[in-house]
């Protein structure tokens, strides 16, 4: 049963892990940025880069691929997004066309593959990216023998979530922040700029984002569509969560990773991913805006 | 010379006729000139990554025939299609191929359901598909050639072995969900039972899965001391990893695969698969020089000094000859002719000799296991002496004196 609870709360943690950067642009910005599963994609690509050209291992990949992808989110932010607030819709479509992009410029190696240059680590297969010694294999806790490198996600996932929270609760930007969620226009009355503090908000999700990506990267394969599917799984966490509620997304993270493991365990994986489908529909026919919501006036 | 106006331009406007004349007719005064091939394989898309290379291989047997002075002396001509990882494109560009350029051979597709897909029009148009990979069988149709692998050629040799060799008698068999997989855990299910072994499961996961927890902690529980493998793409590499990773092991629990070659194992890291075990006719290991001449002539053609060879990127090489010695051998260039002439043909491929069954237009090929080793190649640990028969009815029944599939089509009633 251990071990069960334990696949569980390492799915939940790989869902918090995309949500986490979601959470924050989309809870926070109402943008439905459907390049948030590229923004994945770019930090696993920086682990495999980093890796090539600086011989730099995981654990360094991380703060690099930070703000790698914040540079990147806060790019986005300024020539795109900032011009679509307010228009829920477009900002999807510009999304996805951001996201498109990405993914080919990714595989098309920035365009020099047309030039016959070629970038090592770039290109459309697969990549590969090494996982430090301590890492693998098996650690025992408990008297049960667990898989070393997801014990290592579920502590980062911890650290990250803690993180996001102490930004959002104890800093002046997020209480900038939850001024906005609850009312922007109230917010920059009181003298808060407004697309400033956005902008640094997309950027600190994508920053996120980067960081998932490299944590991926260690089990999953690295490919240019990577993201496609992440960004489904993500805003499937959000929307159950409550939209705006890092709590709602941290218990909505948690209880799918456990109801997808333990359906799965006693029936099988396809099924289990099923059974995650009809819980989120279950929770939104019951709780349209999500598990937890704040009462605005 | 004073040319009136008017008759100026009737003279351009015959021109510009002649000048748009359509293709079919052009193509007549051409006898003589290039043959015409077809190479429809998916240059973008998420299979492009394998398919690029078929396509490649394909291109570098098509221009060592023209240096060597090509087919009844004429040239050949590869016109390359996209099917875009898409079965829908891969029919159209097919339709384009022999109703536009009037090929009478296409050298393609990877999955099978891109093949399924084009097959209609190769029946219908009477042309021939040239096809590589080993497939899951069940099909027999006068159009195609398949020079990959059939079950009985990848699994007959090896589960027996698996049973005898490595001692093992409970199977977990897992693979994706569609239907290669599960019509090789058909076949090997037969194997299992008839060398009195059992199977414990036999699980599967979508295509494309990337999430193995579960399932390898199923492996774990089951009691089963051997993995049958028909896991495909991209899954491969997140399986094999997540299963060192929950602490099993290939020397107690090794993973025997199907479909697991140089490609994903260079992917996951060559050190998670290290002791498992494929089976397939060619591995890039083989000690041969012809093998060897091959893979350097491959890496030269692309341009590329570590690049990696596999089974199919070996039949997609050697199927290129074997169309070349149909047409020889009958002197012509239609599909009837091709199919004709092929049957019989023999080539010393970079992995021993090959045949073209005269029943079935399959390939004879010699199954070999590989052990894969921590520098990410294999190491032949058992192989036919030599090719053995193509039987793609094997999960129904069909052996070398029951033929289901002949030259005159698919007997149904022995279905």
């Amino acid at each position: 049963m251990f071990d069960v609870l334990f696949i569980g709360l390492s799915l939940s943690s790989i869902l918090l892990l995309v949500a986490l950067g979601l959470a924050v642009t989309y809870g926070a910005m109402g943008i439905i940025n459907m390049a948030h599963g590229e923004m994945v994609m770019l930090g696993a690509y920086v682990s495999v880069l980093a890796n090539i050209w600086l011989g730099a291992n995981l654990l360094v990949a991380i703060p690099i691929a930070f703000v790698v992808t914040a540079l990147i989110g806060l790019l986005i932010e300024r020539l795109v997004v900032r011009r679509l607030y307010g228009r829920l819709l477009d900002t999807l479509l510009a999304t996805w066309g951001i996201a498109i992009i990405l993914q080919q410029a990714i595989r098309l190696e920035f365009g020099l593959s047309f030039f016959g240059i070629h970038v090592k680590g770039l290109g459309s297969g697969l990549q590969n990216v090494p996982v430090p010694q301590a890492l693998q294999g098996t650690v025992s806790i408990f008297g049960q023998d667990l898989n070393a490198y997801r014990i290592f996600i579920v502590a980062m996932t911890l650290v990250l979530a803690v993180a996001t929270w102490a930004v959002m609760y104890r800093t002046s930007l997020g209480m900038k922040v939850r001024a906005i969620i609850r009312n922007p226009g109230m917010a920059a009355a009181c003298g808060i700029d407004v697309k400033r503090t956005n902008a640094i908000t997309f950027a600190l999700g994508s920053g996120l984002a980067g960081v998932a990506g490299v944590l991926m990267a260690g089990f999953k394969t690295v490919a240019p569509d990577m993201g496609a599917t992440m960004v489904v799984d993500g805003f499937m966490v959000v929307v159950t969560g409550g939209v705006g509620s890092l709590f709602g997304t941290i218990a909505a993270s948690g209880l799918l990773g456990e109801f997808n493991a333990l359906v799965a365990m006693v029936s099988n994986d396809i099924i289990g991913r099923a059974a995650v489908f009809a819980v989120v529909i279950c929770v939104i026919l019951i709780k349209p805006a999500g598990l937890f919501t704040f009462k605005g006036r | 010379m004073n040319m009136k106006r008017r008759q100026f331009l009737s003279t351009a406007a015959l021109a510009t006729g002649t000048l748009a004349m359509p293709g079919y007719l052009r193509s007549a005064f051409a006898e003589g000139d290039a043959i015409k091939v077809g190479a429809l394989y998916s240059q973008t898309g998420g299979l492009s990554v394998v398919e690029k290379m078929l396509a490649s291989a394909v291109q570098m047997a098509a221009s060592e025939i023209n240096a060597a002075g090509g087919v009844m002396g004429r040239p050949i001509e590869v016109v390359t299609e996209d099917g875009a990882s898409d079965p829908k494109t891969f029919a159209e560009k097919a339709q384009k191929l022999v109703i536009k350029d009037r090929v009478s051979t296409v050298f393609g597709c990877h999955t099978s359901a891109s093949r399924k897909a084009v097959l209609p029009i190769f029946e219908r148009r009477d042309a021939m598909l040239f096809y590589q990979t080993h497939y899951e069988g069940f099909e027999c149709s006068p159009n195609v050639v398949y020079s990959g692998a059939v079950p009985n050629q990848q699994l007959g040799n090896y589960i027996p072995w698996i049973i005898e060799k490595l001692g093992k008698k409970k199977f977990f068999i897992v693979g994706s969900n569609y239907v290669y997989p599960r019509e090789m855990a058909k076949v090997s299910k037969g194997l299992i039972e008839a060398g009195g072994a059992e199977w414990v499961a036999d699980e599967y996961l979508e295509l494309g899965h990337s999430e193995w927890a579960v399932m390898v902690n199923k492996i774990k529980e089951s009691g089963a001391d051997v993995v049958l493998s028909n896991v495909v793409g991209d899954s491969i590499i997140s399986f094999y990893r997540e299963f060192i990773n929950q602490g099993l092991s290939h020397e107690e629990i090794p993973i025997c695969a199907t479909v697991t070659s140089e490609i994903e194992i260079a992917a996951m890291g060559a050190e998670y698969a290290a002791g498992s075990y494929t089976s397939f006719p060619y591995f890039m290991s083989l000690d041969t020089e012809a093998n060897k001449s091959f893979i350097e002539r491959y890496r030269a053609f692309v341009g590329d000094p570590a690049a990696t060879t596999y089974h199919s990127l070996e039949a997609a090489y050697f199927q290129v000859f074997l169309w070349k010695q149909a047409i020889e051998a009958s002197q012509d260039t239609t599909a009837e002719a091709i199919r004709e002439g092929v049957r019989g043909q023999t080539y010393a491929a970079p992995g021993g000799d090959v045949k073209i069954d005269e029943d079935n237009l399959h390939c004879w090929l010699t199954p070999r296991i590989g052990q894969w080793t921590a520098d990410g190649q294999s190491q032949i640990v058992d192989e036919y002496p030599e090719p053995i028969k193509p039987l793609p009815y094997a999960a129904y029944g069909e052996a070398a004196d029951n033929l289901f599939c002949t030259a005159q089509g698919l007997d149904s009633s022995k279905l």
